[in-house]
């Protein structure tokens, strides 16, 4: 039988104390120069959660039901990707409301025009928006309802991207986008949402139009640290009539930036 | 150009330009598929590759793949060709290219001497008549050695850049990881961080607690907070310890500006690291990071296909003396390549054109949980790239990156590949590993289970503050 060679007592309680500093994989220990089995198979089963994450789809009728009445009266879209190999392999096409949805929600504009309208999309975790947006939402409403600012009716969108909430919006009259989306998925979280708000949103919109608060979940941004930024962000674009990089030069570092190139 | 025209069996097949017969001669990839330039059956990729082996090297000097007048990034190219570093190959078609690059006519030396006579989109050109095996055997053939406090790419050597990230750029918590990744033997190519945030206060702080590990410690290493250059430069006009500038670069001037870069920003950030001269063996100064497909992303791809345009980008790095360059191959994602199969290939590709360039390259050997790939496929392309003669590869803990969420070499991957193919770490590195006690320089690549005391005291000092 091999001996793992891993730090003797003394260094053990040093690397326990490094440990709690990082949630990297430090201090592993080794097999030979190897990764021992132990810790082999903890990142087979991280990877295999966030694998499970990608694929999985998002359960409409329970995301309805955790959403409660908003949940109820939510339109639901498709985009133009058909199946998730697709949506893998064709952003552009996540990004496109399928046929006839725009008149659909055109049908369902608001008398007086809205100032958001909130997105809910899958994205690259079906898992977060799940579970991670009903409580932000029931955090975020009330807040929306002391800014004096008037939702359009939910939407939830799968095999989406950011940018469709663009065009569901414009479609619904709406001054601002407000897409929350699921993020690709990590090891250490496969349950994480993005959020992304854009003013004047409109087909052709682009990340630098828009700002993002990264990493909500609940070992992360919480429901209502997270919700707090949002509604910051809400009244900044909307009394200043902007988004993107001019609105953030404005703010403090709002939270860490998503991956590049995860979600655009 | 009147275009190109080849038949095979019975079919004819028409390239209209350059940029579309090197698109079509591409093996299969997602990217050049979304961006509607790959070629349409197996056929017709194979018919661009027979009319490109054909195609004689000279035609890369009168035709661009994106126009002279529009792009300084093909100004550049141009204007910098060393027509008497060329004249060895200037015969030659891109078909000969490969063939007299394979034969042992074609030294060390030989390849040195020709690489300012290549352009990108020649070493493009060759890497797609090339198979897995030749992309391996010539780039082993180059050398391509860069220094600041040590000497990086040597024969039978390979760095790492020891990667500490985390999600809130804590110090005490990037302090742990550095520490975890010397103890590895990790870290000779660069200690360096990807900041969650842009911040120029953030950014200060953490080159100051870099320059306190090395300083302390004396590890013959550099430093590099990967920021944006623009956000470097501030902190270099703040006196901060700026080893080396880092900038993420692509192979055309509109994907360039996307990230808010022009040739004459590099050239600014480049002459302000020089002034610093912090460099104590060489003055190589720069750090850039390239990748298939992030001009497409930008759509800034002007119908070109996407490994092409990567070589594209050697050709802005080498115009800066770099010290690292890398390829952050697998993190894009599968809209660009797709899975590990594609991910393996564009990792060889972009080493060898590189090289071949005279480009100091390593590879980011990694992926999304969005691709099709796994561990098995970075093991596969990191033996490979091993065998290859990489100058430097990725050491992050565990695999895992916290702060960007993706999967890289770990500091174990790097000991197994040193392992298995013999490869050392930098000299200067090396004898400072044995000399501290962390790693005999014995060959066996093992290191010590126990921390020197005097780098854990730095360590540890800075994870209290």
């Amino acid at each position: 039988m091999s001996k793992t060679e891993l730090p003797d007592d003394r260094s053990a309680d040093q690397w326990a104390g490094l440990r709690r500093l990082t949630p990297a994989r430090i201090a592993l220990g080794r097999a030979g120069v190897s990764v021992t089995t132990a810790r082999h198979l903890d990142f087979q089963i991280a990877h295999a959660q966030a694998r499970t994450a990608v694929h999985s789809a998002l359960d409409v009728d329970r995301l309805r039901q955790d959403l409660g009445t908003e949940g109820q009266d939510a339109l639901q879209v498709c985009s133009q990707a058909p199946d998730r190999a697709t949506y893998l392999q064709r952003p552009d096409l996540g990004r496109l409301l399928a046929p006839r949805t725009y008149e659909m929600l055109q049908s369902h504009r608001p008398d007086h025009q809205p100032d958001v309208a909130i997105v809910l999309a899958d994205g690259l975790s079906a898992l977060a928006t799940q579970t991670s947006a009903p409580p932000f939402l029931a955090a975020l409403w009330p807040l929306i309802r002391a800014a004096g600012l008037s939702p359009a009716p939910l939407v939830i969108a799968t095999q989406a991207r950011v940018a469709i909430g663009d065009e569901i919006a414009q479609a619904l009259g709406a001054r601002m986008a407000l897409v929350l989306i699921g993020e690709r998925p990590g090891l250490s979280a496969a349950d994480s949402l993005g959020l992304y708000l854009t003013w004047a949103p409109r087909v052709g919109s682009t990340d630098a139009d828009r700002n993002c608060i990264s990493n909500i979940r609940p070992g992360g941004l919480g429901a209502d640290d997270a919700a707090h930024r949002a509604i910051y962000l809400l009244r900044e674009a909307a009394r200043l009539k902007l988004s993107g990089v001019d609105l953030k030069d404005r703010t403090e570092t709002i939270a860490a930036p998503p991956a590049p190139g995860a979600l655009s | 150009m009147p275009g190109f025209r080849y038949s095979l069996g019975g079919e004819t097949f028409r390239f209209d330009d350059l940029r579309t017969l090197l698109a079509r001669a591409t093996p299969l990839r997602s990217g050049d598929q979304l961006a509607g330039l790959a070629a349409g059956t197996e056929v017709e990729r194979v018919a661009a590759q027979v009319a490109l082996a054909d195609l004689p090297l000279r035609v890369f000097l009168s035709e661009t793949v994106v126009p002279y007048e529009k792009d300084e990034v093909s100004r550049l190219i141009l204007d910098n060709h060393d027509a008497a570093a060329f004249a060895l190959v200037a015969h030659m078609t891109v078909g000969d290219l490969r063939d007299f690059l394979l034969s042992d006519a074609a030294d060390s030396a030989m390849l040195t001497a020709l690489a300012p006579g290549l352009t990108p989109e020649m070493v493009a050109a060759l890497s797609k008549i090339c198979r897995v095996q030749d992309l391996i055997l010539i780039a082993q053939k180059c050398r391509v050695v860069t220094r600041f406090r040590n000497t990086i790419g040597l024969e039978k050597r390979l760095s790492t850049r020891l990667q500490p990230n985390h999600p809130t750029d804590d110090a005490r918590g990037i302090a742990a990881s550095i520490f975890d990744g010397l103890m590895y033997g990790s870290g000779d190519a660069v200690i360096g961080i990807n900041p969650a945030s842009d911040n120029v206060a953030t950014l200060i702080d953490l080159l100051h607690m870099l320059d306190a590990v090395i300083a302390e410690n004396e590890i013959p290493t550099q430093s590099c907070v990967l920021a944006h250059v623009t956000t470097t430069l501030q902190a270099i006009e703040q006196g901060a310890p700026v080893d080396l500038t880092f900038q993420s670069i692509a192979g055309t001037e509109a994907a360039n500006k996307s990230f808010g870069i022009s040739l004459a920003l590099l050239a600014e950030a480049h002459q302000a690291t020089l002034a610093l001269n912090r460099g104590t063996l060489g003055q190589n100064v720069m750090y850039f990071e390239t990748g298939q497909g992030s001009a497409l992303s930008a759509g800034a791809h002007h119908g070109v296909d996407q490994q092409t345009l990567e070589a594209r980008a050697y050709g802005v790095a080498r115009a800066f003396d770099p010290l690292l360059v890398n390829t952050v191959v697998g993190f894009i994602g599968p809209e660009y390549l797709f899975d590990g199969r594609q991910i393996i290939r564009a990792g060889l590709e972009d080493h060898f054109c590189g090289k071949l360039l005279g480009v100091p390259m390593g590879c980011d050997i990694c992926y999304t949980n969005h691709a099709e790939a796994d561990q098995n496929d970075m093991d596969i392309l990191l033996t490979l790239l091993g065998a290859a003669g990489i100058n430097f590869i990725m050491g992050i803990p565990g695999s895992d990156d916290v702060m960007l969420n993706y999967q890289t070499t770990s500091f174990h991957d790097a000991l197994y590949a040193r392992r298995v193919l013999g490869l050392r770490p930098a000299p200067e590195f090396e004898a400072w590993l044995d000399r501290i006690g962390i790693m005999a320089a014995d060959g066996t690549f093992a290191p010590n289970p126990l921390p020197p005391g005097e780098l854990s005291h730095t360590v540890l000092r800075l994870g209290r503050a």
